[in-house]
């Protein structure tokens, strides 16, 4: 059985389908990237696992339990963490306050623990903690959505095109963490727009077109399909 | 001499408008909503206190808890069951029903309690007189004391409240950006619930102390004080919580000079004109902060 498990979903925005009948899977362990174009329904996917929205036929079943029904706070703590597209911090907040947010499901006598876990990985946060989270530059934005979502001590991760906006520098820095992410054991679920760089670290990845599933295969296979290489990879 | 008397009423008066300001602040700064109820709550305030001190004869101190408890009731069951509905609705649906709410309770009132105004017994009597030498007195009444007192104490409570505990940094999470908080596994129904809670308590607080210094009590009671305590919180810059202090006492004090010096009957116009003046020359008001994204 996957972890996590999309099965025919259908998500609407007023009147308009924007996913129409998706399923895919993510075992544990694995790192899957969702790629497409924008508006093909990425970040809708992302939203309706962790419960911002809702899917109106179909259903989502993580660790075996389904997510039917069940609102978004509760969801992170059976093990799901979302770090949204345009990364979505608390500007106003100090970068230690978004942090202690991100822990607010765990016991308090875990906090120091996963904070100093948090500052190993990212340790320009640590200089910065007492810093208006606002004034960040946007990779340190990101690196703190990042470091946010993992003080709850997610099974999977999900993150919405972390490397947007990104100098190629900071991407790779990003991507470096994803992949110390993933082998501190914790699943990915990626979404990209940066084809290159993510189905490089990918097992697996599905196509998303016009809110559904085109094509799927793993990392390697996707990088070498003509149809790939022509629409995402330039050429 | 007499300045020194203005500049305390101004005070006491100013502490009322702050503590119904900080209510209207963080329930605007976590909603995202003006809740023109607000001010009637108020009023519920001040009969149950009334009804708790010169009809059951109880003890002033026990009054204002039970009627502090009876507040935050209200508040939570007007969020409930008028708010809560309109979550994803337009801010002009929600604020309608505000204002449907605040008619509402202003009628129940009349119809459980009369249209005759009660008298309400001051929560504490008397004056400090003192003396300032010759043959000039300065007597300030204990209940303008314990207003500012009480203020002051609302104010360094909710500022320690938002900055340190965990609730009060989950409110400031979802007065930012309520989905990113709920990411966070924070309920922000639960959380605007208990803002609502909190705001409600405080209006009971300001209910009685403003039916202590102005002892008429009637169903209108919290109509005026209301709306001049939404205007401190936006003199002050609303959502910030040292803008609604600063906004409410500043309001106090020019209502208080300017029924001194100018006119009785102009007082509330020029409040007005100074809310906008500052408005036109500070529009986030004078503490509001305009915080730039950074993308």
């Amino acid at each position: 059985m996957a972890m996590l498990e999309v099965s025919n979903i259908n998500v609407y925005y007023g009147s308009i389908h924007a996913i129409k009948g998706i399923s895919f899977e993510v075992n544990a362990g694995e790192i899957v990237t969702l790629i497409g174009a924008n508006g093909a329904g990425k970040s809708t996917t992302l939203q309706t696992i962790s419960g911002l929205l809702r899917s109106k036929t179909g259903g989502i079943t993580f660790n075996g339990k389904s997510l039917g029904g069940i609102p978004a706070h509760k969801i992170v703590s059976m093990g799901i963490a979302h770090v949204p597209e345009g990364r979505r911090i608390f500007q106003q907040m100090t970068v230690e306050e978004n942090i202690e947010m991100g822990a607010f499901t765990r016991p308090g006598s875990e906090y120091e623990r996963s904070v100093e876990n948090v500052f190993n990985h990212f340790p320009r946060l640590k200089e910065r903690r007492r810093q208006i989270a606002g004034t960040l530059s946007g990779g340190e934005q990101q690196m703190l959505a990042m470091g946010r979502a993992m003080m709850s001590k997610p099974d999977l991760l999900m993150l919405d095109e972390p490397s947007m906006g990104l100098s190629p520098i900071l991407v790779d820095e990003i991507f470096d963490i994803i992949k110390a992410f993933h082998k501190d054991g914790t699943t990915i679920l990626l979404v990209e727009q940066n084809a290159n760089k993510s189905l490089a670290i990918s097992d697996r990845a599905y196509v998303l077109e016009n809110g559904k599933i085109v094509l799927t295969g793993t990392g390697k296979e996707l990088m070498q399909s003509e149809e790939i290489k022509k629409a995402y990879l330039g050429g | 001499m007499e300045f020194l008397s203005y500049l305390i009423s101004g005070l006491s008066l100013g502490s009322v408008y702050a503590i119904i300001a900080l209510g209207y602040t963080m329930v605007y700064g976590i909603a995202k909503m003006l809740n023109f109820a607000h001010g009637d709550v108020i009023m519920v305030g001040g009969y149950v206190s009334y009804i708790a001190m010169a009809r059951a004869g109880l003890p002033g101190w026990l009054s204002v808890i039970i009627a502090m408890a009876v507040c935050t009731l209200l508040g939570v069951v007007i969020e409930g069951l008028a708010y809560r509905p309109l979550r994803s609705a337009t801010s002009l649906a929600v604020l309608i029903t505000a204002i449907g709410v605040s008619y509402f309770l202003q009628n129940a009132a009349l119809l459980i309690w009369g249209a005759n105004f009660k008298t309400y017994p001051s929560l504490i009597s008397g004056t400090l007189k003192l003396s300032l030498g010759e043959d000039r007195q300065l007597s300030i009444p204990y209940v303008a004391m314990l207003t500012v007192v009480v203020c002051i104490l609302i104010m360094v409570g909710l500022t320690l409240f938002t900055s340190k505990t965990k609730m009060g940094k989950a409110m400031r999470a979802c007065s930012e950006d309520k989905g990113a908080a709920q990411l966070m596994g924070i309920n922000v129904n639960k959380t605007i619930s208990v803002t609502f809670a909190i705001g409600s308590a405080l209006a009971a607080v300001a209910g009685v102390l403003l039916c202590s210094s102005f002892p008429t009590l009637k169903p209108t009671t919290g109509s005026m004080p209301g709306i001049k305590a939404f205007t401190a919180a936006v003199f002050g810059g609303i959502g910030s919580i040292p803008g609604a202090f600063l906004g409410g006492l500043l309001l106090g004090i020019i209502e208080s000079f300017a029924k001194a010096y100018i006119s009785t009957q102009l007082a509330n116009t020029i409040v007005f004109a100074v809310l906008i003046v500052v408005l036109l020359v500070r529009p986030a008001g004078l503490l509001g902060k305009y915080v730039p994204e950074k993308v």
